[in-house]
């Protein structure tokens, strides 16, 4: 049987989740023979794969930069997972939202300007930041999502629950504490 | 004093005919889910998560503010029963900003709890976002409105176990909020005797012990469970 | 104060009629346009023909057709004739009325001509009302007890506590037929019977009128025009439960019907009809005002008493209903001001002779406030069972400027559109009921082809959401979820997953919340999903419909569709 692909991406995230996955110690050995990591920011690949079968995506959509790559896995991936609290509900990158309206402006304001210590400007040159969204968004506002993982960051059992359960081939089912926040 | 018998899901159950189907429920081991009730206080019935179907009854029926009467069919678990109080739990977290990762209730939360044990594993509803402010001014509390859930606990402590009447509630709908005498900040309240009940009735992170961060704030039932003992049993004991 | 006392004011009252009566509508439909002015401009010119022996101006309430305000009706008898009572309300009624134009109505009196146009007294909407709570308005004097005593005035109260005992007042409403006008339809006599066994010392009795439906404006017409048919027909009630106080509760935004209110209550109190030992019997009853402060859930019962009690108004789980524990935890009898404005008509001419009005199972008359695109805004009272297409399209008028007529709206924010298709429905509560909407207060909007029925349900979503208490969390979270969704649809950025988000929510709004507000906060949704379903899905985003769209399930591995704005 061929191994599954998988990949796993970072949006607007602390990359935490990611840093569980890696706790996942031994585990990741056994992985490593069932699965086929694609795409990761671990892994040396720069352009989303064209078939992936599963997609672990880290982080909020809160750029331009995320929005765009999240289409690009929707397209291209047949079942995509919510991977950590900041996929699933925005969390604490989401809290500029409580800012209201501008509340990009004002989010670069204070990062570039107000706590610059030199040269302070806010960016503009296209390619160097990108477009902040006006409102940080859950990935599943953006794009349809088969599974929810929530955790901040989920624990590696917890992502060892599910990656096992996805391995198998059973309807992942996390229930109880499994599905706690935060 | 006089019995009723009846079925809780299935079990035949009896208790006194003033006891409520949420206390006869508890007695014999089944959990109703609750958030605005609270052991010692008067009911209100306004979360809506303890609502039950009762055979023969169309609408159904509030547990904590429902009487058992004689020959009840009380189901307290079906699909459509799950279907709502997930629903109920998610309005609440798009209502206002629960970020369970940076608060100070964070594992020793009700909501938390509740949500992850009724299987909600996202938000299906936008996030409103709103912006609600932090009363920082107490010199033992604080009050973080955007982790409230407008239970009206607090109040309920406030005016019915320690009598000092601080806590209200003030505008409507989701502008509704839990404020301290006329709508005052709390730390100027003439009427607060810093008594702390409040914040250990509060089942979220909205009122909290000032100096405890995130994951700290354990609530310590026990200290209200003394005193409704001592009131409802002229006992000095917990 | 005996029946003499009171046969003698209705005496001295109608013999001190004039043979011409000017009546210029002083509600607060008419005076918004003035019809203060124009009835000074009337009494001038009155003095100016020197007529004041001949010709009486009188304020008066609501004369209905409150589109065409303010409304002047001038009845006048031939030189000696005596004045009957039939023949008020049967001269011409003149439209538009200004200051400047009034002098030249006096002229009419003195055989002159007007240029002001009148009424077509022919017209449906004149000929096929049938008043009962109305039967005063516009006729008799609201700020006057005397216009109304002479108007059988308070003849009811007095049978009542001089010939029948409270069992057999409770019967008679009982065998009348007659239920709730707030909405919900229950029967009043079953409900004056529940208080009425009640064993207690204190016992109170309520007046809701905190009439708050938008488009609304019957309690308030009731209230400025003919208070004390308010009043007598509680005193009724508190005598059949056993009621000594009574409270009518108005909302603050009704400053006109709160100071007739005022005056009614003094004048009653003066008379003796409100008071201690009422006609001489041993029968206590006063009545206090408590002035509501603008939130439309104070209309709920349970949050109405809280507010009479200087809480917070928010309602709370029932039981115990009011009839067992309601004001300050006594028995409580709560009416709505058209319900009470119906008793002392049913006293005084009989319970079999109102339940010979109506339908099988709603008797009486339904005071109606037509509004929306509609030619003839203003009150009409009509036998139950009249059948929709016959207000709005006879006596309304249809809608204005030759266009057609899409639905109408009953019941307000808690009620529902039924579409032209139905209109040949009798209006009464259950057909109402079946057709998804409800009887409400009698609040009737119209609308024609070009209302957007999304847009009606998003208004309405929008008053619920604005006015939810936000005690219990489906009302106050979920219509803000609700109205969210309404937004989306009206931008057109919606899929078919956010229409079916939206009626899950009805359904569960619907099911859960605490009171009627919620309860009834998805009925606007849900009546025009249910005949305009098309309007819906035709603002849906264009890719809404594509493939795997429906039906979607968030725990399915298989390969999933890519609709943008997803679970």
């Amino acid at each position: 049987m061929d191994r599954l692909k998988v990949a796993t991406v970072w949006l607007g995230g602390c990359s935490g989740c990611h840093m569980s996955f890696l706790d996942l110690d031994e585990f990741l050995i056994d992985l490593a023979d069932r699965i086929e990591l694609v795409y990761s920011p671990v892994v040396d690949v720069k352009a989303y794969p064209a078939e992936v079968d599963v997609c672990l995506i880290e982080g909020a959509v809160c750029n331009a930069d995320n929005l765009e790559i999240l289409h690009t896995i929707r397209k291209h991936t047949r079942v995509l997972v919510a991977f950590g609290d900041c996929a699933v509900t925005g969390n604490v990158p989401a809290i500029r939202n409580q800012l209201g309206l501008r509340n990009d402006e004002n989010v670069l304001q204070r990062a570039y300007v107000e706590g610059a210590q030199t040269n302070p400007g806010v960016p503009r040159e296209p390619g160097i930041v990108p477009a902040l969204l006006p409102r940080v968004m859950p990935i599943h506002e953006a794009v349809h999502v088969e599974h929810f993982l929530p955790g901040c960051p989920p624990p590696a059992d917890r992502i060892k629950a599910l990656l096992t359960q996805v391995l198998s081939g059973t309807e992942p089912r996390l229930e109880g504490a499994q599905l706690k926040f935060g | 004093m006089a019995a009723r018998t009846f079925t809780i899901d299935g079990k035949h159950v009896s208790a006194d005919e003033s006891a409520t189907i949420l206390e006869a429920a508890s007695e014999v081991g089944i959990t109703i889910p609750t958030l605005c009730h609270l052991d010692g206080v008067y009911d209100v019935g306004a979360c809506r998560l303890c609502l039950v179907e009762v055979t023969g009854v169309p609408k159904l029926l509030p547990a904590c503010t429902t009487r058992v009467a004689e020959g009840m069919d009380i189901n307290t678990d079906s699909e459509r029963l799950r279907k709502y109080r997930r629903m109920t739990l998610e309005l609440l977290f798009a209502e206002r900003n629960h970020v369970c990762a940076v608060c100070v209730a964070n594992s020793h939360c009700e909501l938390q709890t509740l949500a992850y044990t009724l299987g909600m594993d996202h938000v299906r509803y936008e996030y409103t976002f709103p912006r609600w402010p932090v009363d920082n001014t107490h010199s033992l509390f604080g009050m973080d409105h955007n982790r409230c859930i407008m239970c009206t606990r607090c109040v309920r402590v406030c005016w019915h176990i320690e009598g000092a009447g601080t806590k209200n509630v003030s505008g409507r709908g989701a502008r509704s909020q839990v404020i301290s005498d006329l709508n005052q900040p709390w730390g100027t309240s003439e009427t607060c005797t810093r008594c702390g009940k409040c914040v250990m009735s509060c089942p979220t992170g909205a009122l909290f012990a000032k100096g405890v961060t995130v994951s700290e704030m354990e609530r310590d039932r026990t200290k209200l469970e003394f005193i409704v003992t001592a009131r409802e049993k002229k006992q000095w004991i917990a | 104060m005996v029946i003499d006392d009171l046969i003698e004011i209705a005496e001295k009252e109608k013999a001190a009629r004039k043979p011409c009566v000017v009546r210029c509508c002083m509600a607060a439909g008419c005076m918004s346009s003035n019809s203060q002015g124009v009835k000074e401009a009337l009494d001038r010119a009155v003095k100016a023909a020197g007529l004041e022996d001949r010709v009486e101006v009188r304020g008066v309430g609501c004369m209905k057709l409150c589109c065409q305000g303010p409304l002047v009706q001038i009845d006048q008898e031939a030189p000696g004739a005596t004045v009957e009572v039939q023949t008020i309300g049967k001269g011409p009624l003149y439209e538009k009325v200004t200051p400047e134009s009034a002098a030249s109505l006096i002229e009419t009196i003195k055989g002159g001509s007007t240029d002001v146009s009148a009424a077509d007294p022919q017209h449906p909407f004149f000929t096929q009302q049938f008043s009962i709570v109305l039967a005063n308005s516009g006729i008799v004097d609201p700020e006057r007890i005397e216009s109304y005593i002479a108007a059988e005035g308070y003849h009811a109260l007095h049978d009542v506590l001089r010939e029948m005992t409270p069992k057999e007042v409770v019967d008679a409403l009982i065998k009348s037929g007659l239920r709730g006008r707030g909405g919900a339809g229950y029967p009043t006599g079953l409900k004056w019977a529940t208080v009425a066994k009640t064993a207690s010392a204190q016992k109170y009795v309520i007046c809701n009128a905190d009439e708050g439906d938008p488009g609304a404006f019957m309690d308030r017409s009731v209230l400025e025009s003919d208070p004390h048919a308010v009043l007598e027909g509680m005193a009724i009630a508190a005598h059949a439960v056993g009621a000594s106080q009574g409270f009518i509760y108005v909302r603050a935004e009704y400053p006109l019907a709160i100071s007739r209110l005022q005056t009614a209550i003094k004048q009653a109190k003066q008379l003796g009809l409100l008071g201690s030992g009422i006609f001489e019997s041993p029968f206590n009853f006063s009545i206090d005002l408590r002035i509501g402060a603008g939130a439309f859930v104070c209309g709920e019962e349970t949050a109405l008493m809280a507010s009479v009690e200087g809480k917070r108004g928010t309602p709370r789980p029932r039981p115990p209903f009011p009839a067992e524990s309601g004001l300050y935890n006594s028995p409580t009898l709560i009416n709505n001001v058209e319900t009470f404005a119906n008793v002392p008509a049913i006293i005084r001419k009989g319970a079999d002779w109102f339940a010979g009005i109506g339908t099988e199972k709603s008797k009486g008359t339904k005071v109606f406030a037509l509004a929306g695109k509609i030619t003839n805004t203003g009150l009409i009272e009509v036998p139950m069972g009249t059948p929709l297409r016959k207000i709005v399209e006879e006596m309304g008028g249809g809608a204005p400027d030759g266009g057609t007529i899409k639905a109408v709206q009953t019941g307000g924010p808690s009620g529902g559109c039924i579409p032209a298709a139905a209109l040949d429905t009798p209006v009464d509560y259950d057909s109402l009921t079946k057709l998804g909407s409800i009887m409400g207060s009698g609040g009737m909007i119209v609308m024609d082809e070009t209302t957007r029925m999304v847009d009606v349900a998003r208004f309405f979503m929008e008053f619920c959401m604005d006015e939810s208490c936000g005690k219990c969390i489906p009302c106050r979270a979920g219509t803000v979820q609700m109205h969210h969704l309404l937004a989306k649809i009206l931008e057109r950025k919606a899929t078919l997953r956010d229409l079916q988000k939206l009626e899950e929510l009805c359904d569960m709004v619907r099911s859960t919340s605490l009171c009627g507000l919620g309860q009834t906060a998805p009925n606007p949704v849900l009546s025009t999903l249910r005949y305009f379903r098309q309007e819906y899905l035709d603002l849906l985003r264009e890719d809404a419909l594509g493939p795997g769209a429906n039906g979607h399930s968030s725990r399915t591995t298989t390969p999933a569709p890519q609709p943008a704005g997803g679970n």
